[in-house]
């Protein structure tokens, strides 16, 4: 009685471009930002809206480009509101975490449009500080 | 819910005084602790509702200008609408305790008062060594194990010299 050398296949071997992989499409980055560009663009924006969006934004894993931004202080700008443009500043400075080179460079993208509106950064205000 | 579309373009805290008629059944009183909180959190930027909300006349006049160009207010005006909105800002919030000093001294604190229970212990509870810490002993046990030769290739006689009589150097 010999023991049989073949063996055997619960499941055939999968070739590389056939595994079980989710079959979701991902969003590319420039989709993602163009989502959010439009969210923000949303002529009649209310103020819950905003919120909503700025702190959902917020709790991703990434700091928002400037032309999301942009967007965000734009909406803040239609509901009259400045003090969370302000916020919303603070926030992506604080988001960059330790990456100090990321909140100047939003600042330098964004100085067009904060000097458009009449937004004043942190900085300005000294409230960076304590 | 005409009812709670009225409350929402009331917007602020001011509805905690309001009552709800539903379905002309009765009226439920909303009380404080349902409603939307202020807080200031990292991960959340805008909080549900804003700091103040009872404005005094000084604060009305500042959100009436806020609806014009941003750029005709001063500094300490654009201050203002930010603490009307927010209580702290993230500088404040992120700052850190002092509370590590007193966790360390603490530490320290009870460290000693853990060696000041060692040293009342060693006086007063626990009885004298055995005799075989004696340094005459010890003595004696060292050379007992000399003349047995202990571990005499690598160990402990190996490290005695038998001709001069002393340890190796």
């Amino acid at each position: 009685m010999q023991a049989s050398t073949e063996t055997v296949f619960l499941y055939p071997p999968t070739p590389l471009s056939a595994r079980c992989y989710s079959h979701a499409k991902v969003e590319t980055d420039e989709e993602f930002d163009a989502r959010w560009v439009t969210y923000f663009s949303k002529p009649d924006i209310d103020a819950w809206e905003l919120k909503k969006g700025m702190n959902t934004l917020i709790g991703y894993d990434l700091v928002p480009e400037p032309k999301i931004l942009d967007s965000a202080l734009r909406a803040c700008r239609r509901l009259n509101d400045l003090a969370s443009a302000i916020r919303i500043l603070e926030a992506v400075k604080d988001k960059s975490g330790p990456h100090k080179d990321i909140y100047p460079y939003l600042i330098q993208e964004l100085q067009p449009t904060l000097t458009e509106l009449g937004i004043s950064t942190p900085e300005d205000l000294g409230m960076d500080i304590l | 819910m005409l009812a709670t579309r009225a409350i929402s373009l009331v917007g602020k805290r001011a509805i905690s005084t309001s009552i709800c008629v539903r379905g002309g059944h009765g009226v439920a009183k909303v009380d404080d602790y349902a409603l939307p909180a202020y807080f200031d959190r990292r991960e959340n930027p805008l909080p549900d509702v804003q700091f103040v909300t009872e404005l005094s006349a000084e604060q009305k006049s500042l959100k009436e200008k806020e609806k014009g160009s941003w750029a005709t207010l001063s500094n300490e005006e654009k201050i203002a609408l930010y603490r009307i909105s927010f209580k702290q800002s993230f500088a404040e919030m992120n700052e850190g305790t002092k509370e590590w000093k007193s966790v360390i001294a603490g530490m320290f604190f009870f460290i000693g008062m853990t060696g000041l229970v060692v040293l009342w212990q060693r006086k007063f509870v626990y009885g004298p060594v055995p005799p075989t810490f004696e340094s005459e002993w010890k003595e004696k046990e060292v050379q007992r194990m000399l003349d047995m030769r202990i571990n005499p290739v690598e160990g402990f006689s190996a490290k005695w010299d038998y001709e001069n009589k002393e340890w190796k150097k």
